[in-house]
């Protein structure tokens, strides 16, 4: 017994060593996913967030057709990044609505001339609470959102160009 | 030893690796987010919640502490929950139903968080135990 | 030309630990007199070559050669001198120079001066630094290299960072590293104590000086971080719970019980066991926290470099010296004969329980920061921080003041309860006292634990000045005063803590000049917003006059904003005045033309860094006090021979 107590701390050690080198040799993966994963889409409704297009709610999403949900802001430099993959998408067959958070409508106008627009409606959320009602922590970030408005995945991060064909094969498997 | 140097930098890095955008916006902060509730009373329970809520956007910071945006966001949401009677733990229930447990700095029941509170327990009984053997007990009279 | 010389410097200290060691190794187990006289000066060598490279990086730094890497990452030419200077530790290489400049420092230190050991345990001591310090200078040399150049240099460098220039930040790195790397010294000493078979009262004499030199410098090192966080960050916190800031604390625990374990080993060569341990448990703590900083490992506002590949190093260093100490110390322990068990009721029984709480919550503390590694290893993400650790150690911590006021009332050896109850009356007295007047003041308006807070610290301020009860004061030896000072001033920072939590008022408005602002029998009132401009600092300042009891003071809060690289600050306007401090800080523009201001009545919250100030006074009073006293014996001892 004093013998097992006599080792205990170089033991206790080793354990910690071990957690340390489990630390060291995990990938780095700082990013919060969303919970909501699997689960239906929270109800919302926003105003518009672009002069030329229509507001966006929960409702629209489940209209039996899978949709991608873009959370997007004018004020983000990934989000200008990713314009081109998400017309690559659009062009593809996929229906894009977005949610611009933190946003005002000029700015919002601004950032779609300059960089295309690939959504059909964009939601204006000024007070990022859709934005905490969905758990996604930042921006961008892209849903995929089934027929019945349940939430299938979550990309976080822009979207670059080898994930364009994973993204599709989620919508097509979300009919 | 550099605080929020690094945690620039580190913010920085961030948007690098993980192509998130941590820029902070141009529209004025939320409204409630650095407005204290009329009822005092329901002003500290706001305060009491908000020292727990871990800031998703900063490094290791409560949303109470933090200048960034989405932390101005969430405290004007739950001040405005909070005045219009919503209890404070059904908030966090709703954003640990979002993010995770990882948005509570308060531990919750949950079965991965029952060592943290044995630990106590158990460091100061063994700790008992080990001195035990250095303090000599009374004998008692024959 | 200086880098390079630098470098060599460098070089030639890494070779010189190399012979030490080897000195101290063939020395000792071929009985070589010849090494074992080497070793001293070989020692004083490397410690004064570490010392050349450090102040050629300050120099650089000075000079502000952009040809060095080092200097055009971290500084810029319009620093002014001061902060150009901090600079040079104010990054990973620099600091892990410094790191190595206090290892051969002290090394040199305790080859020069140290007297008291006996000769083996002394040579293995110097053997064990060495040792170590090779391993911070492979380090160093092959993956940090501080005086690597850059080609082509830059015109300016890249680091105005505006944070780093405030006298704090820039003196709370280096008493925070002689802290952590001079309890390397009692690590050492522990290391050649096992390894001569000599874990006795000589090594715990010669040991104390320097555990309680690192220990002044580790509280003051703390002490002052916690200020800057508390004046700097804007929002009134002065302590986070941030691993970073907990890595600092762990060394701190484990030094102060091993500076009391120490005494008892000292004075009753009793706990040999335990101090030894306490020793390796010390510096295993600095170097746990360095491996924490500076690998990625845990989120923390406070991190360095986020390399792998250094952490990696950092991680194999650990695990040899560490695991080779407890190692060492399993397979030897047997060797050290306990002394005789404790009574009861005795000096030496309050020292224990000292010790023991004061070890539980550093593996409370360990535990609560490694926690989230633990979990997410297992594919979970928690967060653990302050509501956590605040009411976990919190009652532990009071339970510990306790003892802390009881032990000194305690004698050695053999008390009685009745007895020691009976020196303990006033101070429960008091504390009883303070209870009843805080329930009627502030019943159900402050949480249980500031209440006990207060009442405890109430209790114990008493209690620490009751050795100096019926006592000349002036012929009371200076380590008592000293006792008296340090732990006086765990109960004023206690106090402090307990105040802030319980009393603190916050107010938070939108404000725009020529509004009033009241709060706490405080009246503000704003009189205007002006732009100014500083060295490389644009700012909005506040004219803002504070009035209370007819007395009214003008104080400026201001918002600053940085250019290079983009930042901004808050520079929070603090009035002390005897009862407390208000802490008022210019937000950001909310709408129309009104500002954010938020305002803070803090009571009393000074004493938290008062009392630490006295914890490390009290300190130096008990190392001058007892080396006084050696040398003063020394002193009359030969004079009895002259005569």
């Amino acid at each position: 017994m004093k013998r097992l107590l006599i080792w205990l701390p170089f033991l206790l050690f080793a354990g910690f060593v071990l957690l340390f080198v489990l630390g060291m040799f995990k990938p780095d993966d700082r990013v919060i996913t969303s919970k909501l994963v699997g689960q239906p889409l929270p109800a919302f409704a926003l105003p518009a967030g672009a002069s030329d297009r229509p507001g966006l709610s929960s409702t629209d999403l489940a209209t039996g057709e899978p949709h991608l949900l873009n959370i997007f802001a004018s004020w983000c430099v990934p989000c200008a990044a990713e314009a081109p993959q998400l017309l690559a998408l659009k062009q593809a067959g996929a229906k894009i609505d977005a949610i611009a958070i933190r946003d005002a409508r000029p700015d919002v106008d601004g950032f779609l001339k300059r960089w295309g627009n690939p959504y059909d409606r964009i939601g204006l959320d000024a007070r990022s609470s859709v934005q905490l009602a969905l758990g996604s922590s930042g921006v961008p970030e892209t849903f995929v959102i089934d027929g019945k408005g349940r939430i299938v995945h979550q990309h976080i991060g822009d979207i670059r160009e080898e994930n364009v064909p994973e993204i599709l094969a989620k919508l097509r498997a979300a009919r | 030893m550099k605080l929020i140097v690094k945690f620039w930098v580190a913010m920085l890095a961030n948007l690098m690796i993980s192509g998130v955008c941590m820029a902070q916006t141009a529209l004025p902060p939320a409204p409630w987010a650095d407005r204290q509730l009329p009822d005092p009373k329901q002003e500290q329970r706001a305060r009491d919640l908000m020292l727990t809520i871990r800031c998703l956007t900063c490094q290791s910071q409560s949303i109470a502490d933090s200048n960034a945006s989405m932390a101005g966001d969430l405290r004007s949401e739950i001040r405005q929950r909070i005045a219009a009677g919503e209890e404070p733990e059904h908030i966090r229930r709703w954003l640990i139903e979002r993010y995770g447990d990882w948005i509570s700095y308060e531990p919750t029941a949950a079965p991965i968080l029952w060592p943290l509170w044995a630990a106590p327990i158990l460091l100061l009984l063994g700790g008992a135990l080990l001195v035990r053997g250095r303090i000599r007990r009374k004998r008692k009279a024959p | 030309m200086i880098a390079e010389a630098g470098l060599a410097a460098l070089w030639l200290a890494a070779a010189l630990a190399l012979l030490q060691l080897a000195f101290v190794w063939f020395g000792l187990t071929t009985d070589k007199e010849d090494l074992l006289q080497s070793v001293r000066p070989v020692a004083v060598a490397q410690g004064a070559l570490t010392l050349v490279a450090f102040l050629l990086l300050i120099l650089l730094f000075w000079q502000s050669d952009m040809s060095v890497a080092l200097v055009a990452a971290n500084s810029h030419s319009m620093k002014p001198l001061l902060y150009k200077i901090a600079g040079t530790w104010g990054n990973h290489e620099g600091s892990m120079l410094l790191w190595v400049t206090v290892m051969g420092a002290a090394g040199m230190a305790v080859a020069l001066f140290e007297r008291a050991l006996e000769r083996r345990a002394h040579m293995a001591t110097l053997g064990a630094q060495a040792a170590i310090s090779m391993g911070f200078y492979a380090f160093l040399l092959f993956a940090s290299n501080p005086f690597a150049r850059l080609n082509p240099s830059p015109p300016d460098g890249q680091g105005l960072n505006p944070l780093l220039q405030d006298p704090g930040l820039a003196f709370h790195p280096p008493t925070l590293y002689l802290g952590y790397v001079g309890l390397s010294v009692a690590f050492s000493f522990a290391v050649g104590a096992l390894l001569t078979g000599q874990v006795n009262a000589a090594f715990a004499k010669a040991m104390r000086p320097w555990v309680l030199g690192a220990w002044v410098l580790l509280t003051l090192g703390i002490t002052a971080g916690s200020y800057w966080a508390y004046y700097e960050l804007g929002w009134g916190g002065w302590w986070f719970w941030d691993p970073v800031e907990n890595a600092s604390l762990m060394p701190w625990l484990a030094a102060t019980a091993l500076l009391h374990s120490a005494t008892v080993l000292a004075t009753r060569d009793a706990l040999r066991a335990w101090t030894v341990m306490l020793a390796v448990v010390a510096f295993s703590m600095s170097m746990v926290g360095t491996f924490l900083v500076r690998s990625g490992i845990l989120t923390s506002v406070h991190a360095f470099a986020v390399d792998p590949t250094r952490g990696t190093f950092i991680l194999i260093l650990l695990a040899i010296y560490i695991g080779g100490a407890l190692a060492l110390f399993a397979l030897r322990v047997d060797s050290v004969r306990e002394g005789a068990q404790f009574d009861p009721v005795s000096r030496e029984t309050m020292l224990v329980l000292n010790n023991l709480l004061l070890v539980v919550i550093l593996g409370l503390v360990l535990i609560g920061t490694l926690y989230p590694l633990l979990t997410e290893a297992m594919g979970y993400k928690v967060s653990v921080g302050p509501p956590y650790f605040d009411r976990i150690v919190g009652p532990i911590a009071i339970i510990l003041m306790i003892v802390l006021a009881a032990g000194p009332l305690t004698r050695w050896r053999r008390d009685s309860a009745a007895a020691v109850g009976k020196r303990v009356l006033i101070p429960a007295g008091v504390a009883v006292i303070a209870t009843l007047v805080l329930a009627v003041l502030a019943w159900g308006r402050i949480g249980v634990l500031p209440f006990l807070g207060l009442v405890t610290a109430a209790g114990v301020a008493v209690a620490s000045i009751a050795p100096l009860w019926k006592r000349k004061l002036l012929r009371t030896p200076l380590f008592t005063w000293g006792m008296v000072i340090a732990h006086l001033g765990c109960a004023v920072s206690l106090a402090g803590m307990a105040a802030d939590s319980a009393f603190t008022v916050e107010k938070l408005a939108a404000a725009k000049p020529g509004d009033v602002i009241q709060t706490a029998g405080w009246t503000l009132r704003f009189d205007a917003i002006t732009p100014i401009a500083g060295d490389n600092w644009t700012a909005l300042q506040a004219d803002m006059r504070a009035e209370r009891g007819g007395r009214s003071t003008a104080i400026h809060p201001q918002a600053r904003f940085f250019t290079t690289p983009p930042t901004g600050t808050t520079e929070a306007a603090l009035l002390t005045r005897w009862d407390g401090q208000l802490y008022v800080v210019l937000g950001q523009e909310a709408d129309q033309g009104r500002w954010q201001v938020r305002v803070w009545w803090k009571p009393f919250v000074t004493l938290i860094w008062l009392g630490g100030i006295l914890i490390a006074l009290g300190g130096v009073l008990a190392l001058v006090g007892r080396e006084r006293r050696g040398w003063i014996a020394k002193f009359r001892r030969r004079e009895a021979m002259a005569a």
